[in-house]
């Protein structure tokens, strides 16, 4: 133990000083980005949703719950490996994100956005209890065999595996997600839904089922968010989406509700901001912090950082 | 104005209507509680089932029903069989007090829970107008048997646990003259009453024993990333870092600690002991670290070797503290039903204040004039995944 | 000349039939026939009354979903306990106080807020309410999460009911007043409001203040009923129950809300020994409901004794 101490010590005691508060500095930030990167994932959801539909979909919280669930049965029932585990919460996620919005949220198409969002937050707390009900309230550990820690000495900062894989996955999701939007026909249904929804239907898309489609891609981010939760936390429990998806959705709003990329670097901006408010001010405060972020942008400019004023329709 | 007299009176005899549905739906189970089926003692069970401590509630349960269960076995007490009846207060204060009353309404003798502090609160008032004895499984907070305006004693509540002034203060007194600490970081849950109290008395023993606090952070319930504030602690090289809070937080957070290079003894209360610390934390991160508890399920004691494997037999999991904690409860139950001769709440109240020497699972306790039991603390070191015994320290 | 006297009959009648509920319960209580477990429920009841009849005037008469309505609570509840346990003042005071500290806290987030449209507001209504607990969780004055044990039973069964009956009538009478169409019309076209020459905002606000105002009232009793309070008895799924209660009861119905918040109460209690099953059946109350029928169970309308004689194919 003393040599190990010693050898992990030598940063702070050979560079006292600023080196040592600049490399605290560069800790958070990567600590930060990992958290960011789930955030940003939940957060892509939220914001294709309700581009989609204006729909703040309060279970989208709820949903990465089941995708981190279904990725725990994947590996201690299965015993299949973390990728096949993600891909198997990812498809899962992704029916059960269709199921809902075609038995919960499609009838209320027609009807005013309050009572779509009490839906919402009703299936939300279906999803929780449901989990409550068949599962135990008893939180779950993701074994460890899934993903043996790695750690990487740089200097003195530390950076894990686990790090690696949530940022290069959230990246590797993001980019494909983009590819999917911008290249591909599904995605120019999807924008086209988004912009306006009747001139869509003039144009023979089928607004179901890009709906539909949104709310896969959608759940299957949250589920993968799920299962890099369960890896780099290694609890889960029927609980956990409720905190996740409301920072998400604040991330979300933050960047700009409805815009794809502003959700990414929302995810990630609160993910820093939330590490830097531990770290360098209170933890107490850091539920507060993220809350009044959202009240200031509301308040300021409610269209987030990367959206567009657009007076409203009368 | 008119219509408004309408809907008034329309809404006046429908509240009596309904009322009249609660009062005869309840009238019915008090009329079953009234009937003394041939001699059974009925204790009621108010526990958390759901809600944010769910799982101690659960635990808890399960090792009050297996102490239930033996006790029925062997014959019961006074040859009559203990009825326990569960009820959930929902992780809720003002449901623990509403199910109390269901309970003292059913004719319960006694009440086993709740486990946190503050929803055995709620539920004293209920407890002491009717003179019915309450015994704490787990609540730690000082003013949970005591009025804290009056200092006077609360009649009817009792507890099985020792309090949190004694763990802070044995983890201090550890941490300075066995693992020879100058100076401590306290990182603590900031969100419970327990995390506070611990290290309020970790802090106040062992500045008194000439170390010093270098830094003092806080979490809250339900966090899951740590690094923020560890990577602020790891740059003040504290010799020992107290954790007290619960194990859903605990394990991740030393975890995280090792991870990010921390070689620190760190150590805890109670809340750190549960199976989960080793499946979530994982056995090398565990090293050096000891935690304050009521028990040690590696203890090799035969009573306690008795009732791990009886608990494993049947619930198939390993019991925590707060099932230990729960099936102490009940056997100090018994035992005061058995010393007073009578299952009357008044007699059992006063057996309970006069237990002396009583051999529980969780050690030999007195219950002194405040209500609380003088036992044995043990402090526990995690050695390669497993919990060894490092000391037993009695008061 | 006919019809007023015909009028003050029946408001006799009423205050009469008002009062004779009071005395059969405060009886009932004093002769001991109303034991401990009935008086809680009965107080649940009550309170459940008061918040969701409160939060209806906000989320169903202007038609802006509030969820922070719990945070309201814990402003009313800690300013009664800081009043009455603290400084030692009388319960009435620490009432007053409990319900102008709401109101101030209604009026302070309402009017930024208040600009947002439908979800946005719900999202930061929701965030102040989060907000208040965690800042309640860091003031020591009122011991931080361990919240305050030990206050005094001042909540009695007059206190309780009277302040229920006003709350049903400032919000019954506010709504059938000029400024309650003012407030309707908010609900049903903001637009269409505004282009009439009414200042939505204001009144917008009035509706919250005065949500805000018996919110805190609700807290006050809790507060001095159950003995312990904490910050994490006020969290969002607190506001989550009461949005059940108004949701089931019907958007804009205060009898509606009235009924609903009875039937919750009795359901909860009735449902202790399952509770998984109670949050799912809660689920599917707002799911179903919104589905089947999104005005709630009553709609807008009201129970009265003109649903009476309807039902009863009484006189035309």
């Amino acid at each position: 133990m003393a040599t190990g101490e010693a050898l992990l010590q030598l940063p702070f005691t050979v560079n006292k000083g600023e080196v040592a508060i600049m490399l605290e500095f560069v800790q958070q930030l990567v600590n930060g980005l990992s958290l960011g990167a789930i955030y940003a994932l939940i957060a892509l959801g939220y914001t294709m949703v309700y581009g989609i539909i204006m729909l703040i979909n309060f279970a989208h919280g709820d949903i990465m719950m089941v995708g981190a669930f279904v990725g725990f049965y994947s590996i201690t029932l299965l015993g299949t490996n973390i990728v096949m585990a993600m891909i198997f919460a990812m498809i899962a996620c992704a029916v059960l994100g269709v199921v809902i919005e075609k038995v919960a949220y499609r009838p209320l198409r027609g009807s005013t956005r309050i009572a779509a969002l009490i839906t919402a937050i009703g299936m939300s707390l279906f999803l929780e209890y449901m989990t409550i009900f068949l599962l135990g309230p008893q939180q779950k550990v993701f074994p460890h065999s899934a993903f043996p820690l790695k750690e990487y000495n740089a200097m003195g900062l530390l950076i894990t595996n686990k790090d690696i894989f949530i940022i290069v996955s959230a990246v590797v999701l993001m980019i494909i997600l983009q590819y999917i939007i911008k290249m591909t026909k599904t995605g120019k249904a999807m924008r086209a839904v988004s912009v306006d929804r009747e001139a869509a239907v003039l144009m023979g898309i089928s607004v179901d089922k890009t709906i539909s489609i949104t709310f896969a891609i959608g759940s299957a981010l949250a589920a993968a968010a799920g299962v890099m939760v369960g890896v780099y936390y290694n609890t889960i429990n029927p609980l956990m989406g409720i905190i996740p998806g409301l920072k998400a959705f604040v991330a979300a709003v933050l960047g700009g509700i409805g815009i794809v990329p502003g959700a990414m670097v929302g995810g990630f901006v609160m993910g820093i901001l939330e590490t830097f408010v531990s770290g360098y001010g209170s933890s107490l405060y850091r539920d507060a912090v993220a809350f009044g972020v959202l009240i200031l942008i509301l308040l300021i400019k409610p269209t987030g950082l990367f959206g567009k004023d657009t007076g409203e329709k009368v | 104005m008119r219509k408004g007299v309408l809907k008034r009176l329309s809404v006046l005899v429908l509240m009596v209507f309904v009322l009249g549905i609660a009062v005869g739906c309840g009238g019915g189970a008090q009329n079953a509680g009234d009937e003394d089926k041939g001699g059974e003692i009925k204790v009621g069970l108010n526990v958390e089932l759901s809600g944010g401590v769910a799982s101690y509630g659960t635990n808890c349960r399960d090792g009050a029903m297996l102490a239930i269960e033996e006790i029925n076995a062997a014959g019961g007490v006074l040859g009559k069989q203990l009825n326990p009846i569960v009820r959930d207060c929902k992780s809720l204060a003002d449901e623990a007090m509403s199910v109390s009353a269901a309970l003292v309404d059913e004719g319960i003798v006694a009440q086993i829970g709740p486990l946190v502090s503050g929803n055995v609160q709620g539920s004293t008032p209920v407890m002491m107008d009717n003179g019915i004895p309450l015994i704490a499984p787990a609540a730690t907070a000082p003013n949970v048997t005591v009025d804290e305006k009056t200092g006077e004693t609360l009649n009817s509540i009792f507890r099985v646990c020792f309090i949190d002034p004694f763990q802070g203060t044995l983890m201090a007194e550890f941490a300075a003259d066995n693992l020879g600490a100058k100076t401590a970081a306290i990182y603590k849950d900031a969100s419970t009453d327990y995390g506070k109290g611990l290290a309020e008395y970790f802090k106040k023993t062992f500045e008194a024993k000439g170390g010093t606090i270098v830094a003092e952070e806080g979490f809250v319930k339900d966090d899951r990333d740590f690094k923020a504030a560890l990577t602020r602690i790891r740059g003040k090289n504290p010799d020992f870092i107290y954790v007290p809070g619960y194990y859903q937080e605990v394990a991740p957070l030393v975890k995280q600690a090792r991870e990010l290079g921390i070689t620190a003894p760190m150590g805890g209360g109670d809340g750190w002991d549960s199976p989960d610390m080793v499946s979530v934390a994982t056995a090398p991160n565990l090293n050096n670290t000891y935690f304050t508890n009521h028990y040690s399920s590696q203890d090799k004691d035969p009573k306690i070797v008795a009732f791990v494997e009886a608990y494993k037999a049947k619930y198939n999991k390993e019991p925590d503290a707060f099932a230990a904690l729960g099936y102490d409860a009940v056997q100090l139950l018994a035992q005061a039903i058995k010393d007073a001769n009578s299952a009357e709440p008044a007699a059992i109240t006063e057996a309970l204040a006069k237990i002396k020497d009583f051999e529980g699972i969780t050690g030999k306790m007195t219950i002194d004039e405040q209500h609380n039991p003088v036992k044995a603390g043990v402090i526990i070191e995690f050695k390669d995944g497993n919990q060894v015994m490092n000391t037993r320290i009695q008061p | 000349m006919q019809e007023s006297k015909h009028k003050w009959i029946r408001f006799c009648g009423e205050v009469l039939i008002l009062v004779a509920l009071f005395t059969a319960v405060q009886y009932a209580i004093t002769a001991g026939l109303l034991n401990m477990y009935y008086q809680i429920n009965l107080t649940s009841m009550c309170i459940n009354i008061i918040l969701a009849v409160s939060l209806n005037l906000i989320n169903g008469f202007t038609g802006q979903l509030s969820l922070g309505h719990a945070g309201f609570m814990a402003v009313g509840a800690y300013s009664a306990v800081i009043m009455t346990q603290f400084l030692g003042q009388p319960f009435a005071i620490g009432i007053i106080a409990a319900c102008v500290a709401a109101a101030i806290a209604g009026f302070i987030i309402g009017v930024p807020t208040l600009r947002l449209k439908g979800d946005y507001l719900a999202i930061a209504t929701l965030a102040f309410g989060e907000i208040i607990r965690v800042v309640l969780m860091n003031i020591d004055y009122v011991n931080g999460p361990a919240g305050v044990v030990g206050i005094s039973k001042l909540t009695t069964w007059p206190v309780l009911y009277w302040s229920m009956i006003i709350t049903i009538l400032v919000v019954v009478n506010l709504i059938n007043s000029s400024y309650g169409r003012a407030i309707v019309s908010v609900r049903e076209d903001e637009v269409a409001a505004e282009l009439m020459g009414i200042n939505t905002t204001r009144y917008k606000v009035i509706a919250f203040v005065i949500g805000a105002m018996f919110a805190g009232l609700a807290g006050a009793l809790y507060a001095h009923f159950f003995y312990i309070i904490k910050p994490e008895t006020f969290n969002f799924l607190k506001s989550f129950d009461i949005l059940v209660m108004v949701v089931l009861g019907g958007l804009g119905s205060t009898t509606g809300a009235i009924i609903a918040a009875i039937f919750i109460t009795a359901l909860t209690a009735a449902l202790q020994s399952f509770p998984a099953i109670r949050m799912i059946l809660y689920a599917l109350i707002l799911i179903i409901v919104m589905i089947y029928r999104p005005q709630g169970l009553m709609g807008n309308k009201e129970f009265s004794r003109e649903t009476f004689n309807r039902i009863w194919g009484g006189r035309k």
